[in-house]
């Protein structure tokens, strides 16, 4: 029988995989903006798992308002992306060091 | 819902309705005529303002099925939050004009970022309160980027957004373990089902609250959350930090009151360790590395990582004296923070940024009274008495002291001291250096008008600081 602890788990190891990605990563700016949108799904999974185990329609509500945000979230990342790159030609992380102190 | 809940929650209606109307008439204004955008967008401030104070509250009311809040501290806050948005729009014109900046899109996103700071102020649920984060958020991280040919505003967008990202993230881990103990969103209700069930006080809960923590830090910039702040404030264009510098603040304080005390404020005992770490390292690392900055804003970044360590210390002491300094520092603290991020923008010209403490040689010879006011703004954030700061800073100390920690009452007393080191250098410079650049300063008369009212306010409420601890302490009363 799977749980709520078993989803609890798997929230959690995709939460820990998604900062573990944006830590490692030292490349691309674009694998960083998936491993967000990674971050925000696997607390929407901790949502669903606790509505579902509460039986209370509050914490699903909450998950389409993530959703949406998630969306333009994504969207204002890609337009700071578009600028960066047009100034810098490159998206590469270890190249964002202009500013020390 | 009732035609009640719509009359409480007229003022953030109200500035939707007029963003709206501002967003539309912008497409009619062509690019010399742009300053009729800035004076539509104060008309909508100044309507808000309207709103506010007539639809204010006699008491606290809970609405919308509970997730919006009407009381004292949010009504404050938004007056505060709506004066602060119109001084800095007012500050950044004639920088936008001369830089070739001067866009609709600059007000718009400033005003949309208001919406959000008011819809935090008065958020009675975690929902409602991630939502206004979030228009907050976005509206910053695009503000950040509206110069779309700088390198360095590109590149602190970009930091600040996947900081901030991950902050909202951590954030809303925290919520949904919050939510999956308690059952409930709403702060009232987590209060109820603590007080109900001891037995939630456990493992689980405190788990998200430490994601809480993180996610608040992060909106203070407070240590070890803070190294977007410095960049941040570096790379964004003058008028941008000095929005980002001063109005937030108040939303992420109001964030702070709702969660940990009118929420989680049975949970004292285990968020209190967190707060006091995250303020003690903000306190050191703040005044510590501010010294060492040679870019004037970068410097400020780091003075405010220092003074978000006071407010900070102030929340941890969790009792009506501890909230009300908490409240008392940050309405101080944003006030001279805006006058000294407005004297750095009336240095800067076409082509040309004050941003190095060097721009600052020799001020007294070229503009004295603006000199007197950057001196009077850098005493308040140094705490020297008798301007406003120095109330703020012995505010948190007392209801530290009574708190019963005289340890930390002595380390806040030696981080000001290792502060004042930098706040008076900035005096120095003005006044014993010879200046480098004679040019006259350029700003138009309104600017100076405001910017020397900004700067005597510091002076005056300092002489005058009675009224507004009065009107902290019966706030701090009211909660709960």
């Amino acid at each position: 029988m799977i749980g709520l602890q078993h989803y609890l788990t798997l929230s959690a190891m995709l939460f820990v995989l998604s900062i573990a990605g944006i830590i490692i990563n030292r490349r691309n700016l674009i694998l960083i903006l998936m491993c967000i949108e990674l971050m925000l799904l696997a607390v929407n999974f901790n949502f669903i798992a606790f509505s579902r185990h509460l039986g209370d329609d509050t914490g699903q509500v909450f998950v389409f308002f993530i959703l949406t945000v998630a969306a333009a979230e994504a969207a204002i990342g890609l337009a700071i992306l578009v600028v960066l790159f047009r100034n810098r030609r490159s998206i590469n992380v270890q190249e964002l060091n202009t500013m020390k102190g | 819902m009732t035609l009640t809940d719509y009359m409480s929650a007229a003022p953030e209606m109200t500035l939707l309705g007029l963003i709206c109307v501002v967003l539309i008439a912008d497409l009619f204004v062509d690019d010399e005529n742009r300053v009729q955008t800035f004076w539509m967008s104060i008309a909508a401030l100044a309507i808000t303002m309207w709103t506010l104070l007539t639809t204010a509250p006699a008491e606290s009311l809970v609405l919308f099925d509970g997730s919006y809040v009407s009381d004292p501290l949010s009504q404050v806050l938004k007056v505060t939050a709506v004066g602060f948005v119109g001084i800095a729009l007012m500050y950044g014109r004639d920088y936008l004009r001369a830089n070739d900046l001067h866009k609709g899109e600059f007000y718009i996103l400033a005003l949309f970022g208001l919406l959000g700071m008011m819809i935090m102020i008065s958020a009675n649920s975690l929902l409602t309160m991630y939502l206004g984060l979030e228009t907050l958020a976005l509206s910053l991280y695009a503000l950040v980027a509206i110069d779309r040919n700088n390198v360095t505003s590109a590149e602190s967008a970009m930091k600040y957004f996947v900081l901030g990202a991950i902050a909202s993230g951590a954030l809303l881990y925290g919520i949904s373990w919050v939510y999956g103990v308690t059952g409930t969103l709403k702060f009232d209700e987590i209060a109820m089902a603590l007080a109900a069930n001891p037995a939630l006080n456990s493992l689980p809960l405190w788990f998200g609250l430490a994601f809480l923590i993180v996610g608040i830090s992060f909106k203070f910039g407070a240590v070890p959350f803070h190294m977007w702040l410095p960049d941040v404030y570096q790379g964004a264009r003058t008028p941008v930090t000095l929005y980002i510098a001063s109005a937030p603040k108040l939303a992420a304080l109001a964030f702070t009151l709702r969660v940990l005390t009118d929420g989680l404020g049975g949970l004292h005992d285990v968020w209190a360790d967190m707060i006091m770490v995250v303020a003690v390292m903000s306190l050191l690392v703040g005044n510590v590395i501010a010294i060492a900055q040679t870019n004037i804003k970068r410097m400020l970044g780091y003075s405010t990582i220092a003074h978000v360590g006071f407010i900070l210390l102030a929340v941890f002491c969790g009792n009506d004296k501890g909230n009300s300094a908490a409240l008392f520092y940050t309405l101080t603290y944003i006030v001279a923070a805006a006058g000294a991020f407005g004297i750095v923008i009336l240095l800067s010209r076409r082509g040309f940024d004050a941003e190095n403490l060097s721009d600052f040689k020799g001020l007294n010879a070229r503009s004295p009274w603006f000199a007197l006011m950057m001196m009077f703004l850098m005493f308040s954030l140094a705490g020297v008495p008798p301007f406003i700061g120095f109330f703020g800073k012995l505010n948190v100390i007392d209801a530290v002291l009574s708190s019963g920690y005289p340890g930390l009452a002595i380390l806040m007393v030696l981080a000001s001291v290792v502060g004042a080191f930098y706040y008076l250098r900035v005096i120095w410079y003005m006044y014993f250096e010879q200046a480098e650049d004679m040019a006259v300063l350029q700003s138009s008369a309104d600017t100076r008008l405001v910017l020397s009212l900004n700067g005597l306010a510091v002076l005056a409420l300092g002489i005058i600081p009675g009224w507004l601890w009065t009107l902290c302490t019966q706030i701090a009363l009211s909660m709960r």
